[in-house]
């Protein structure tokens, strides 16, 4: 009722915010039964030749419901990611919560990796875990460095946990790179 | 107190007929043979008079258990008292309305004069005697109740451990032997007449076990272990529920309580101990394969399979239980390949994913499941 | 009596030195509201604020009930498609939130707002500037938590919302934080009318009112403030702690790390319980009102009756416990419990007693208060003799979170709180606008209420011990409870028809009611010595009280004191107890300041529901809001001493 006495801008400023919200909430449980996850191409550069082609769909749709991430971090743990990626900060797989990527931090990069696995001992899951977890997943993997918007991202949890959650992380930009992951770096390897 | 031992089969039988999906005709992308006639059973329930209602498989009012029938015995002696004194208050109110009412305007104030309430303040002192007297006598029979089911707590002859999950009930019976101990979900089986300790648990929120038949409801906190015991009389079958707000699915929350004598119940908890079957035929063998090689076996496990997840229920005598979903629909193979060709419709919000299994693999994965009893 | 004689003489009081239309006309001019918009957000007058809040709380009541029209829609059938299971959740947490804390809360302290002063007999209530912020932090909360729940954004794990469901882990987004943010912005507006209706009954009663003659309705109103002021902080504490968990990641709650989700519980009802009788108290008050007025004798009984206030609140905060008999807690401790949770009936029971005793003894006649007041009866007996039956443990258990408690607390809530509500609102219409309600609507108002309430939530106490637990959005039809939940739900359309006939009879009566005069009803309290509806300085002389029904006692020619300034707001404060004149207090003019000071602290709530800095960066604002609302200004009425001669 007191967006009448402002000026325009901010009142399409409030519309966005509301339109924000609505989009964060949804609960949108019934993903689409058939479908593949599109693997991204890996980023291994920041030029890219001609002109950048538009985000998918489902960067706006996976990375700014609230519901979708924090399905995300359950599945995380039920499908035993901690086992090696150890809450994000990194085991025998590489950290998720840095800004380094060696095989894209995009939100369809990360899917792809999940999908199709990568050497040195990301196993392959693909008919696994069907496409809207993968996507959940994956979203959640990306508000670990805060990739998200800081109203969407997972507080913390109901465990044992030295983080304040993933919406009190620092704001990191995923940037290529990253070289060998740890699992190879082992002296037997 | 109602007599124990009564071994007629409550009225509102439950499960129920292995029947439609809830709602009618719900049907999921893959069209699946439901049993007809789903639509239209709530409009026959109408004319059932109200009491015929008081008996049931989740009813308080029809106790099968020695705690649930001392409780019974509470509420008749409650209702008894507060049933009286409402008549009483009843009566008074309408002789103080009809004594000397008018329908006309107000003229004039009634006089108070000094010492005309004498005889009211009399009355009332007797009536806060009264009513000090009453609640005296329902809080000993309360405490009396209450004590006398904590005594019967004091001897336990099996246990059995309930852990709430959004939205289902895993049970385990712990052995010493640990070889010995079986894992089962949204069912308890219990010997009739022998004293149980359930042990509560929860990992995620706050649930409630209520199995009003058998005893009241204790909540299952994260964080703590809370205990039940209870002594089931009467063989039955009847019918748990979460009674603690617990999120998007509170309401497909059940699980069944079947009440057996020791034989059967000693033969069915020897046949839990048994692994999986190994598929019989071919159809059954592609659905095992089906089964460990999708999403399924990332969430579910089947003892004597290399299926082995636990943040599911184990699905390893799947088809020895009487319901699917947490009491949501009751077991037969339609209703399971319904249930795992679209979860989401049947119950919206819960863990199991739309998965799309192809039709051909969807009938071979039920076949594979339905030979798990 | 006659104050102090020392003023310069050129200050004009009003008294024998000044006609009575000049008195009338000055007292217009210095205590009226200006016109037009800037008027309507700058005013201070507790009749119009109260006014305001009414209508306000009247407007969430109906929204809570639409909500729960729905529901009663979604559970007409079993497996009803109606709503899902998150739109329904959504919908029984706004229902409960609603009701409980945008509307009986407000709407009982905004008929305190509207009343007290006038009962008491004084220009304007305490704090009349907090008066104008409570309202409009009341209404900023129920606004953000109406748009949030039309964005998808509505509370989602109840009006309890216990943890850890609410909890950053099972309730992701933002709607919980919605959820405790609006309980902060309503504790808010809460606890500042308390501490107004405190003073104002403590320090600004008419002359001889001493607090043996302080009506019913404002002693059930300074308990209630009282239990407020007890009650509210600890469910902002609460809900702080909950948001802190959701923002910033404490562990308050969290068992791993040493938190407790029954901390919350506790915390929760520790203002919970106290809460039904924040709203339930003043509803007594109406009652005993409208009782006397109706019976046309003074309520038998008043030092009991105020004895059993007192005894209700100061109870009322030891049983919380009973709304966690399912928690596992040591039995002993349970035990002690169930006696508090009985003992309450005793001083409720005294004050049934003392009613139907003034009925019994008196000459009542059939008016439509009369009416909702004996329904009250009827259906709050009920409810409070299902609550004796809750207070068993063994028998709670069964029932705790079942249909049978749902019945229990709407016949406790709507029988205890709403009938008199609306009994209140065929009462003092007439004061309030000038203009008598229908007698004939009212009575089919009533009838459709009565009867519609009773087949809707009779079937509820058979339904829970049959089975049905509390909170679910369907239940599966072999169960047998689909013929109890329709006969529920055709009682709700009942109700809300019932409820549609009041908004017409308001309406109608607006226009073209029969024209009330000062006292309808006959009554004897000060509320009646004024105009209908009255004008913006209450009493054109503040009148002296010498028993407990003013207007009764002194038949028709009340005494009044002269000596308060007539050009500036200036009210007669009295001594607590024996209500002897003690001082001249000057009363604030209007002002936009608490308006802007409201509109800080929102941006503040809100921001703080997005990140923490918002405390830190919205309290410049506020501050700025509260400097100019605090700037102190060179007063031309200094505080006056009040000299009896």
């Amino acid at each position: 009722m007191f967006s009448r006495c402002r000026p325009a801008a901010s009142v399409l400023a409030l519309c966005v915010l509301l339109l924000a919200a609505c989009e964060r909430e949804e609960r949108a449980y019934r993903g689409e039964p058939v479908g593949e996850v599109k693997p991204g191409a890996i980023v291994q550069g920041t030029l890219y030749a001609g002109e950048p082609s538009p985000p998918p769909p489902q960067r706006r749709e996976y990375e700014g419901n609230a519901y979708h991430i924090s399905e995300g971090k359950r599945l995380f743990e039920w499908f035993n990611c901690s086992g090696c990626h150890a809450h994000g900060g990194g085991d025998i797989g590489p950290p998720l919560m840095d800004d380094t990527w060696i095989y894209g931090g995009e939100l369809e990069n990360i899917a792809a990796t999940i999908v199709e696995g990568r050497p040195n001992g990301m196993p392959s899951f693909r008919s696994k875990i069907p496409d809207q977890q993968v996507w959940q997943l994956a979203a959640y993997v990306r508000s670990m460095q805060r990739a998200v918007r800081k109203d969407v991202a997972p507080g913390r949890d109901d465990h044992m946990s030295a983080s304040p959650g993933e919406q009190s992380q620092p704001v990191q930009e995923a940037k290529p790179g990253g070289g060998t992951p740890p699992s190879s770096q082992g002296t037997g390897q | 107190m109602r007599g124990f031992g009564d071994s007629r089969r409550p009225q509102g039988a439950w499960p129920p007929h292995p029947g439609p999906l809830p709602g009618g005709e719900r049907e999921g992308p893959l069209t699946l043979t439901l049993s007809p006639g789903g639509r239209g059973t709530w409009v026959a329930a109408l004319p059932l008079p109200l009491l015929t209602a008081c008996s049931g498989p989740q009813s308080m009012l029809d106790p099968a258990g020695t705690q649930a029938g001392h409780i019974g015995t509470m509420w008749w002696i409650l209702f008894a008292t507060c049933a009286a004194v409402y008549g009483i208050v009843m009566l008074w109110l309408l002789w103080a309305l009809a004594r000397r009412h008018r329908w006309v305007e107000p003229r004039g104030v009634l006089p108070v004069e000094e010492g005309r309430d004498r005889g009211l303040t009399f009355w009332l002192s007797v009536w806060v005697g009264g009513t000090v007297v009453i609640l005296c006598g329902l809080v000993t029979a309360s405490y009396a109740v209450d004590k006398s089911l904590t005594h019967l707590a004091n001897r336990e002859e099996l246990a059995v451990e309930v852990e709430g999950m959004q939205w289902w009930w895993r049970i385990r019976y712990p052995d010493d032997d640990p070889s010995r101990s079986i894992a089962t979900a949204n069912e308890i089986h219990l010997p009739a007449g022998a004293p149980v300790r359930l042990k509560l648990k929860a990992q995620d929120v706050i649930h409630s076990l209520w199995i009003p038949n058998l005893h009241g409801k204790m909540d299952l906190i994260p964080g703590r272990e809370n205990e039940l015991f209870l002594v089931a009389e009467r063989e039955g079958t009847y019918r748990g529920q979460c009674a603690e707000f617990c999120g998007l699915q509170h309401a497909h929350m059940a699980l069944t309580v079947v009440v057996e004598s020791p034989e059967d119940f000693n033969a069915w908890k020897e046949a839990q101990l048994a692994p999986a079957p190994e598929p019989a035929s071919d159809e059954q063998k592609r659905g095992k394969a089906v089964f460990l090689s999708s999403a399924c076996s990332m969430c579910h496990g089947i003892r004597g399979t290399t299926a082995s997840a636990s943040v599911a229920p184990d699905l390893t005598h799947l088809a020895s239980r009487p319901t699917i979903a947490a009491g949501t629909l009751p077991y037969n193979r339609g209703n399971l390949a319904a249930w795992i060709a679209d979860p989401q419709r049947i119950k919206p919000g819960n863990h199991m994913p739309l998965v799309g299994v192809p039709p051909p693999d969807l009938q071979a994965l039920v076949a594979y499941l339905d030979s798990l009893k | 009596m006659s104050p102090k004689d020392s003023h310069p003489s050129d200050e004009l009081r009003d008294g024998p030195g000044l006609n009575e239309d000049e008195t009338c006309r000055r007292l217009e001019r210095t205590w009226g509201t200006a016109p037009g918009l800037w008027g309507w957000l700058t005013t201070v007058d507790h009749k119009l604020i109260g006014r305001r809040y009414i209508v306000t709380g009247f407007v969430f009541f109906l929204l809570g009930g639409i909500l729960a029209l729905l529901m009663r829609l979604q559970l007409a059938q079993p497996e009803g498609t109606l709503v899902g299971p998150d739109r329904y959740n959504q919908i029984f947490s706004m229902h409960g939130t609603t009701m409980m804390f945008l509307f009986a809360v407000p709407i009982m302290e905004a008929m305190a707002v509207y009343l007290v002063p006038l009962m008491v007999g004084t220009r304007n209530i305490a704090f009349p500037r907090l008066n104008a912020f409570s309202y409009w932090v009341y209404l900023a909360g129920g606004i953000m938590l109406y748009v949030a729940f039309l964005l998808n954004t509505g509370p989602e794990a109840g009006w309890f919302s216990y943890v850890p469901l609410s909890g950053p882990e099972y309730s992701p987004g933002k709607r919980t934080d919605f959820w405790a943010q609006m309980i902060t912005f309503t504790e808010v507006a809460a606890l500042a009318v308390a501490v107004e209706v405190i003073v104002t009954v403590l320090k600004m009663r008419a002359p001889g009112m001493s607090l043996n003659r302080v009506p019913l309705f404002v002693w059930s109103m300074l308990v209630t403030s009282f239990m407020v002021v007890f009650a509210m902080p600890s469910i902002m504490l609460a809900s702080s702690f909950l948001i802190m968990d959701r923002l910033i990641g404490t562990h308050f709650f969290n068992p791993a790390e040493g938190g407790d989700p029954l901390l919350w519980q506790h915390l929760f009802w520790f203002f919970g319980h106290p809460e039904v009788y924040i709203i339930f108290l003043p509803a007594l008050g109406m009652v005993s009102s409208i009782v006397a007025a109706m019976a046309r004798r003074p309520v038998f009984g008043h030092l009991p009756m105020v004895l059993a206030l007192i005894a209700t609140a100061f109870l009322g905060f030891g049983l919380w416990v009973h709304h966690m008999f399912a928690t596992g807690l040591p039995r002993l401790g349970v035990s002690y419990f169930t006696a508090a949770s009985m003992m309450i009936a005793i001083p409720s029971g005294i004050q049934i007693f003392c009613w139907i005793a003034t009925l019994w003894d008196g000459q009542p006649q059939w008016r439509t208060p009369l009416l909702f007041v004996v329904g009250f009866v009827v259906i709050f007996v009920l409810g409070g003799l299902t609550g004796v039956m809750l207070a068993s443990v063994p028998f709670d258990q069964q029932v705790h979170d079942t249909y049978f408690v749902v019945a229990h607390f709407h016949y406790v809530l709507i029988g205890g709180a709403v009938f008199p509500l609306f009994g209140a609102f065929y009462f003092w219409f007439p004061k309030i606008t000038g203009r008598m309600l229908s007698e004939r609507l009212g009575r089919w108002n009533f009838g459709l209420f009565f009867v519609g309430f009773n087949v809707a939530f009779f079937p509820m106490h058979l339904l829970g011990m049959v089975g049905m637990p509390r909170r679910v959005y369907t239940y599966p039809a072999e169960l047998g409870w689909a013929g109890m939940n329709l006969t529920a739900t055709i009682g709700a359309l009942m109700i809300a028809a019932g409820v549609a006939l009041f908004i017409v009879n308001v309406l109608v009566s607006l226009r073209g009611g029969r024209i009330a005069g000062p006292n309808p009803w006959g009554a004897g309290t000060l509320e009646w010595a004024t105009s209908s509806p009255p004008p913006s300085y209450n009493f054109a002389h503040i009148p002296v009280v010498e028993g407990l029904e003013p207007l009764w006692d002194s038949r028709g020619r009340l005494p009044v004191v002269h000596g308060l300034r007539v050009e500036e707001r200036e009210v007669l404060l009295t001594t607590v107890v024996d209500a002897h004149p003690d001082l001249r207090e000057p009363s604030p003019r209007p002002t936009i300041w608490p308006l802007l000071s409201a509109l800080a602290i929102t941006v503040l709530f809100i921001g703080s529901i997005f990140t923490p800095s918002a405390v830190v960066w919205g309290s410049i604002p506020l501050a700025v809001g509260l400097i100019g609302w605090f700037w102190p200004k060179r007063s031309r009425t200094p505080t006056e001493p009040v000299v009896e001669s």
